[in-house]
């Protein structure tokens, strides 16, 4: 029942206790994870052996291989950076293209193209993967048995999985600088028209710097999606592994604490990524949440 | 702007063609080279079959292969009958917190409690689950618990059970269920509640007969993605089930990557689009929303 009703005991008690159980449920599992990134035992499990910081720095010769000697983790630490940079170019310059194709330009067949944009939030990432996967090796034998041409970026690798990313996170960016665009009074522009202004100076000057938040958060986005995505990229994914697909590796074989570590790494990253997002939004009236 | 040319209006004409052509460039390449395509040769890739080396004939031996083997089609089932009870346990668990949120709250609370919600979602998929492995395991930190408090002799193994996955699961699509739902509780207005109450309906008769009507766009956003994330999600079945967990996104990853018989592999693929495509159909019809709409919604 709502605020302003009378609600008997029993149910302002019950949704206290639900409000907890539920947050406890949302908690846990992240408040395990960065606990024992300090525990001083070689399994990220309990009883707890005392504080430790081995699995951030411990190096080679003390037996513990913390996070910052760990070459193969930090590589595709590294890999996963450069990735999520690609689909974040990618997807903003595509996404903006596509916001002023949608909003600014009519053509037959619009509205099919613009739901059609929609589908790959609709269609499961392990299935957007080996699509793509079977479409550019197809492209690849095609190009080996006419020409002779070796295309080695059609095969499995990080050129694929950034072109994997990018097919569904563009639609995410496209949506969120559409949905600022549709706002922007038009009128500004045609003023600025009036006065003289080039089309060059008018985008430079006045569309783009309105378009910014949604610029920023759509990049922030796409960032953090890229850089969380295991589904596809694990179809796609060659001999350089990025970030999920290593971690999805190492759990398989029974991990060890320094996951913890990288993994809390993570979260504080992306939660200053997202209050940095957040704060700058604030003022603004972005309303996408995710 | 510099205005020479004989016929102004045919030059700017010639200017607005150019600059779609510009826009609808990078669209095509996308849609087309990305999604379109890919599918249709993973349409192709299903329906023939291999005859001899670098021998392809048109066949439907792979579809045949899906219903005759009892393992392909039970994992098929058993995916589209878990996703659907993790959607409904998502949506149960998350309306009382999505009310709360929406109605029950004000101010600063709200705003927090909201963060709070998106909070996990902010870390990967991998470091959710590597939480729930820590938490679960038999030498877990709940085993452990259970043993201090006396419930059980010995630590036991809490991974790897079809409750397990759904544990999982259930998390992971939290956030896409929680969100549209808010949204749709705080459209609706306060004083149709207080009305409802003042004429003498209880909480029950207005939860069934006002929230949920106004709510439903939200619930079947949420549902939808929530459904589609799940029958697609490969990293959470596998690890939190392991050898158990008999996900068909899993028979997807063993015919494609292990064995390479990417012909069978894209009839599974095939399949489980159907299905996501028809249950996301489904749940628009049946609640009269806009797949457009929808999506904006989520």
């Amino acid at each position: 029942m709502i605020a302003s009703l009378p609600r008997p005991l029993w149910l302002r008690a019950s949704t206290v206790v639900y409000g907890l159980a539920f947050f406890a449920f949302l908690f846990l599992p992240l408040v395990v994870v960065a606990v024992f990134a300090f525990n001083d035992a070689p399994y990220p499990a309990p009883p707890w052996r005392g504080f430790t910081l081995d699995w951030f720095v411990g190096h080679d010769g003390s037996g513990r291989t913390g996070l910052f000697a760990d070459a193969a983790m930090l590589g595709s630490l590294w890999t996963s950076v450069v990735v999520a940079c690609w689909v974040t170019i990618l997807s903003v310059l595509v996404g903006t293209a596509n916001a002023f194709l949608i909003e600014r330009t009519q053509f037959r067949g619009k509205q099919a193209l613009s739901l059609l944009m929609l589908a790959p939030l609709v269609i499961p990432g392990v299935i957007l993967g080996i699509s793509i996967l079977a479409f550019a090796s197809r492209i690849a034998n095609l190009a080996d048995d006419l020409w002779g041409l070796e295309l080695e970026f059609l095969r499995p690798g990080l050129p694929l999985v950034v072109l994997g990313q990018f097919s569904y996170i563009v639609s995410i960016a496209t949506l969120t600088i559409t949905a600022r665009l549709k706002r922007f009074d038009i009128t500004l522009e045609e003023a600025a028209y009036n006065l003289g202004a080039s089309r060059l100076a008018v985008l430079w000057t006045i569309t783009l710097p309105y378009l910014k938040p949604a610029l920023i958060g759509s990049a922030a986005i796409s960032f953090l999606m890229s850089f969380e995505n295991f589904n596809t990229t694990l179809m796609l994914v060659g001999s350089d592994s990025p970030l999920t697909v290593m971690m999805y590796g190492r759990m398989r074989e029974g991990a060890t604490p320094v996951l913890n570590a990288v993994s809390l790494l993570l979260m504080v990253a992306s939660a200053v990524l997202a209050l940095t997002m957040m704060r700058g939004n604030k003022p603004g009236t972005s309303n996408n949440t995710h | 702007m510099n205005m020479s040319s004989a016929d102004p209006t045919r030059q700017s004409r010639h200017v607005a063609r150019l600059m779609l052509m510009l826009l609808l460039a990078p669209a095509l390449l996308w849609l087309l080279g990305l999604i379109v395509l890919p599918h249709v040769e993973l349409g192709m890739l299903s329906m023939r079959a291999r005859v001899a080396p670098r021998v392809y004939e048109p066949s439907l031996a792979q579809f045949r292969t899906f219903f005759e083997e009892p393992l392909y089609w039970h994992t098929f089932m058993r995916t589209a009958l878990m996703s659907i009870v993790a959607t409904a346990l998502t949506l149960l668990m998350a309306f009382p917190i999505a009310w709360t949120i929406a109605k029950l709250v004000r101010g600063h609370t709200k705003s927090m409690l909201f963060v709070m919600c998106l909070i996990p979602f902010w870390v990967s998929e991998t470091v959710r689950t590597l939480g729930w492995m820590i938490l679960l395991r038999e030498s877990g930190v709940l085993p452990a618990l259970l043993v201090w408090l006396g419930v059980t002799p010995a630590p036991v193994e809490l991974l790897y059970h079809d409750a397990t996955i759904l544990v999982g699961l259930v998390y992971t699509s939290m956030l896409f269920m929680v969100i549209p739902l808010i949204s749709a509780l705080e459209s609706l207005d306060d004083s149709l509640i207080e009305a409802a109450y003042d004429l003498g309906g209880n909480g029950w008769s207005i939860l069934r007969q006002i929230v949920i009507p106004h709510a439903a766009p939200g619930i079947v956003a949420g549902c939808i993605v929530v459904f589609m994330l799940t029958l697609g999600n490969y990293l959470t079945p596998t690890l939190l089930g392991g050898k158990n967990s008999q996900w068909f996104t899993e028979q997807i990853y063993t015919q494609f990557i292990t064995r390479f018989n990417w012909e069978q592999g894209a009839a599974f693929g095939f399949l489980l689009l159907a299905l996501s495509t028809a249950i996301v159909w489904a749940g628009l019809k049946l609640s009269g929303q806009k797949f457009g709409e929808v999506m904006q919604r989520s």
